[in-house]
């Protein structure tokens, strides 16, 4: 067994040791579910299809994906068992990815976990299965995406406060580039092409894109992209802890 | 070629230089304490040397891989335990040493095997489903010795390995340090300088950053100004029996401590302990108790380090 999945297996372990891992996971299919039936509308709707359940994951990852991103690497600084964990022969990727890999496999686990919704309209109608599956890839992709940005904002900090507003602030940022509201506060006077590149720096756009169905290349690449910067900050923040 | 060499190590934290220029070097078979005040630079000094830290400029050696170049291969003949034995306070102990020699490449039944073993040498077994959390400060520092010898290592650096301990712990721990020091290199922290008496071979005392001895703990001793004294407990009258040592070949001062001790220094810092006897058995002064000082290494200790 490579070091990366002992290191992921440890750290997953962690997730559940602690009641960190079931209180998120409740309040993540609370909320989704409270939005998905109450706020969008699932039934009154009348169509066999996971929109209005996918539209709000966006808005509840900037809430909660940084309640598991700010501890990955402050509470190891706090804490100081950044120093046994670094001191052991593991290499900085090695720990930088492992820690990153459990933190997405845990939200993966949360998102699985949503499973009811898709049995459900499944018994109620004839939804084109093939569409959801690509939300699903798409809902997982940009929590996989928010998950780095909070890794690294986790790396620049002791303090979890500091490091779950900053990363909620700026997966705000990264969801709110491509919201109407922003874009169409630029497109009064800024050049189309600057517009559309906005828009293109947003996860709402390439979210929306995916989870209508069509899985594109770009879109992958923008989210492997901004995953692999983000890492590879991280890895950059945590050398710098070395005092390098 | 030694097991560690510390090669030209400094470490600057801004303007301020928490290790200046450190060089020394531990063979196998040594045990070097690693003494010196709270701030003079020892757990940085350690935490180069395990590449947690990296050195402003010098660089420590170990089994010949450069920290700074191989990291990853210090770090496999390494056993660390840094300071205040930081560990993930929700892991049980197994779960924990689990991990640790997951990660030193051991599987199946060697991993066990291992596991076995430094729980039977730090006594763990009472607590070893049990959260890391809920442990005493004892046994949280033996968790972290435990994690250390693992895989075995060749090189053991330990960050004041007995803090926390009792009495009983502690001697626990220095039989199982020089149990083991015959074939390894070991280089320990502390504060307790009887340790240092107990079980190292060497000393090495840093101040402000800097080495300010390196020598055995005998040595250090020899610094001590009780060393070699003699320390007598008169049965007679005192005055008498200090007018007469004061006039003795060799004497260089007395002093009167506590009741009827008089504690004799020579000035060639020979023991007078003989010439002592048989002047105080001349005048028929009985004489209750008298020994040899060796000397207090905290005595020396204070020397060394305030006097800068």
């Amino acid at each position: 067994m490579n070091n990366t999945l002992i290191v992921v297996r440890r750290e997953l372990s962690g997730y559940f040791a602690t009641p960190v891992a079931y209180v998120f996971i409740v309040v993540f299919l609370a909320l989704l579910g409270a939005m998905t039936f109450f706020v969008g509308n699932f039934f009154e709707r009348g169509l066999a299809d996971l929109g209005p359940f996918f539209q709000f994951h966006p808005w509840i990852y900037i809430l909660l994906i940084p309640a598991i991103s700010m501890r990955l690497w402050a509470e190891e600084r706090k804490s100081g068992t950044i120093e046994m964990f670094l001191t052991l022969p593991i290499s900085l990727t090695q720990a930088v990815v492992g820690k990153y890999l459990a933190a997405v496999f845990f939200t993966a686990i949360a998102l699985a976990l949503t499973f009811p919704v898709w049995i459900t309209v499944n018994i109620l109608g004839d939804p084109d299965n093939g569409v959801i599956l690509a939300g699903y890839i798409g809902s997982l992709l940009m929590a996989a995406g928010f998950l780095a940005i909070g890794s690294f904002i986790s790396a620049l900090t002791k303090n979890q406060v500091i490091a779950f507003v900053v990363t909620a602030s700026l997966c705000f940022v990264f969801i709110a580039s491509g919201a109407p509201l922003v874009l169409n506060f630029f497109s009064g006077w800024a050049p189309q092409q600057a517009v559309d590149f906005i828009a293109s720096l947003s996860f709402l756009t390439h979210f929306s894109a995916i989870s209508k169905g069509v899985v594109d290349v770009t879109d992958i690449a923008y989210f492997a992209s901004l995953i692999a910067v983000f890492l590879f900050a991280t890895a950059l923040a945590v050398a710098r802890l070395k005092g390098e | 070629m030694a097991m560690i060499e510390i090669d030209d190590l400094m470490k600057r934290f801004g303007a301020a230089v928490a290790v200046d220029h450190v060089s020394f070097n531990v063979d196998r078979g040594e045990v070097l304490g690693f003494l010196g005040p709270n701030g003079a630079g020892k757990s940085t000094t350690m935490k180069m040397i395990t590449g947690f830290l990296t050195p402003s400029s010098g660089t420590a050696r170990v089994e010949g891989f450069d920290v700074q170049t191989d990291p990853i291969e210090v770090k496999r003949r390494v056993g660390y335990l840094p300071e205040g034995a930081p560990m993930w306070s929700d892991m049980t102990p197994r779960g924990f040493l689990t991990f640790v020699a997951q990660v030193r490449g051991l599987r199946g039944a060697k991993l066990n095997e291992r596991i076995d073993i430094v729980v039977a040498q730090t006594q763990l077994d009472s607590v070893l489903e049990k959260p890391i959390e809920t442990l005493s400060k004892g046994f949280k520092r033996r968790v972290g010795l435990a994690q250390a010898l693992l895989h075995d290592p060749d090189v053991l650096i330990l960050d004041e390995p007995t803090d926390g301990l009792d009495p009983n712990q502690k001697h626990e721990v220095r039989n199982l340090i020089a149990g083991m020091a015959a074939d390894k290199a070991i280089i320990i922290s502390t504060h307790i300088l009887e340790e240092v008496d107990a079980v190292c071979t060497r000393a090495i005392i840093i101040a402000d950053g800097k080495v300010v001895a390196d020598e055995t703990p005998e040595e250090l001793l020899r610094r001590s100004q009780r060393h070699n004294a003699v320390s007598v407990r008169v049965g007679g009258e005192m005055s008498v029996a200090r007018t007469l040592l004061q006039d003795l070949d060799g004497v260089a001062s007395i002093e009167t401590v506590r009741a009827n001790w008089l504690v004799v220094q020579s000035n060639n810092g020979e023991a007078l302990v003989s010439e002592i006897g048989t002047a105080l058995r001349g005048i028929d002064m009985p004489i209750d108790e008298i020994h040899v000082e060796r000397g207090n290494l905290d005595d020396v200790f204070r020397n060394i380090t305030s006097n800068r």
